[in-house]
């Protein structure tokens, strides 16, 4: 018991990718600034916001729900955390989890989006209904291709639904990036990432030129600290997880580990650089994006996978 | 200087007001936060919504209508929120001063806590109106 809460609180769970999140977030803003030909912030940036969030007034709007309004960012960190918890736990010792948990990750990295979806609506202004709604119409738009996208590894690994089988798999033989199916596989879900931590292109929900700041636009003081805090845990665990369904994660030993982490700095520059080289697109462009290219392109690596290519 | 202060002080998100002024003010903050003064070095991000923000930028002579907004604006704030009245007019109206459609300076509407004079300031002397207020906040 008092192991699984360790596992939970401390590593790999809530403290230890909270910190990562902090330092990732502000290498996302410090090579932001670089591209942009500037300075940018100070390494402890992210800590000083969250510090300064938490010692902020909360507001509840007059209109809105309170309840729902104040749990939903705690829902959000909630899943997020325990989604790093499986991931870790897996990378370190294959055989500890359950079998399908990769069916129990897929569904908690969706929670976040919801909870955004239910806090926005729970606010009860007219701008976060608007980008709650157009949250709702980007989950539906990328969650098929992202799930195409995951499930073209468990064909290639004969059905193995457990993340740790696909770990060993892949250390067996070699990683699924290294075939045309896994490589199809791979690009779609870099693309799925990029909207599902909702960042540009696919920042359309909160689309602070337009619509301020969509669902997060009430929030204030301590719930605002856990959305940004989750966000910035999103931007460290979701990459995570596509290291260890395409690049056969991180080795505990020696080297490896070094090997590993390399694996996962090549995914945030990809999205880092993708996000300043971007425009915002409309709503509908990214939903034809998304149910028309992106679609056909993972149904394309799934057919690929079936025939062992 | 505790904690939350210092926080405070190294992370402050900008809201930025405008009542009725000439746009040369904000045109000025806005060059104030481009990639050439690159406040973000210390901390200073421009948000969207009030209800993120730790300042309030305040521009223009405000007018009656714009100062009914202004006060609501400024209780819709999660406090500590902190005003700062950029440019001339909303320091002290100066030539708009005897005007039947003004409602008066930004410190007679709601408490203002740096006043950045100029028509209209250069973004050196809001930055330093900036580090004014962040001296005045950590002496407390």
């Amino acid at each position: 018991m008092a192991k699984t809460l360790f596992y939970f609180i401390v590593f790999p769970g809530f403290l230890f990718t909270a910190l990562v999140g902090l330092l990732v977030s502000w290498i996302d803003r410090k090579v932001t600034a670089r591209v942009q030909w500037r300075v940018g912030p100070p390494l402890l940036q992210p800590l000083y916001d969250f510090v300064k969030l938490l010692g902020k007034e909360t507001i509840v709007p007059q209109a809105g729900a309170k309840l729902t309004f104040l749990l939903s960012p705690l829902f959000g960190l909630a899943a997020v955390t325990i989604v790093s918890t499986l991931l870790w736990l897996v990378m370190i010792s294959p055989k500890v989890t359950f079998l399908g948990d990769l069916i129990v990750v897929i569904y908690l990295l969706a929670i976040p989006s919801i909870c955004v979806i239910i806090g926005g609506f729970a606010s009860g202004n007219p701008l976060a209904s608007l980008g709650a709604s157009r949250e709702m119409k980007m989950v539906l738009a990328y969650e098929l291709p992202f799930i195409l996208a995951i499930f073209t590894p468990v064909i290639q690994a004969q059905g193995a639904i457990r993340l740790g089988d696909l770990l060993q798999y892949q250390w067996a033989n070699s990683i699924f990036l290294n075939s045309w199916s896994g490589l199809i596989a791979f690009v779609v879900a870099i693309i799925c990432m990029q909207a599902k931590l909702a960042l540009v292109p696919f920042d359309i929900p909160e689309a602070e030129t337009e619509i301020i700041a969509g669902p997060y636009i009430e929030y204030s003081g301590v719930p605002l600290a856990l959305y940004k805090l989750t966000r910035w845990m999103m931007l460290f665990v979701v990459p995570m997880f596509l290291v260890i369904m395409f690049m056969g994660g991180i080795v505990f030993s020696g080297w490896h580990i070094l090997w590993g982490i390399l694996k996962y700095v090549l995914l945030l520059v990809i999205i880092i650089l993708m996000r300043n080289t971007n425009p915002r697109l409309r709503i509908d462009q990214a939903i034809k994006f998304f149910w028309g290219p992106m679609t056909i392109l993972a149904v394309v690596g799934v057919i690929l996978a079936f025939l062992g290519l | 200087m505790d904690i939350k202060t210092k926080a405070l002080t190294k992370s402050l998100w900008v809201f930025h007001f405008a009542s009725a002024p000439c746009n040369n003010c904000d045109i000025e903050i806005l060059d104030a936060l481009t990639p050439r003064f690159d406040l973000e070095r210390f901390g200073i991000l421009l948000v969207g919504s009030i209800r993120h923000a730790d300042v309030m930028l305040v521009t223009g002579a405000v007018s009656p209508k714009g100062a009914v907004r202004l006060k609501r604006l400024y209780e819709q704030a999660s406090k500590p929120c902190l005003v700062v009245a950029v440019g001339a007019c909303a320091c002290s109206m100066t030539m708009f001063r005897d005007s039947y459609n003004v409602a008066g300076p930004v410190d007679k509407i709601v408490p203002v806590h740096a006043y950045i004079p100029g028509c209209p300031p250069k973004p050196e002397a809001m930055i330093m109106g900036v580090v004014k207020l962040i001296k005045a906040l950590k002496k407390g």
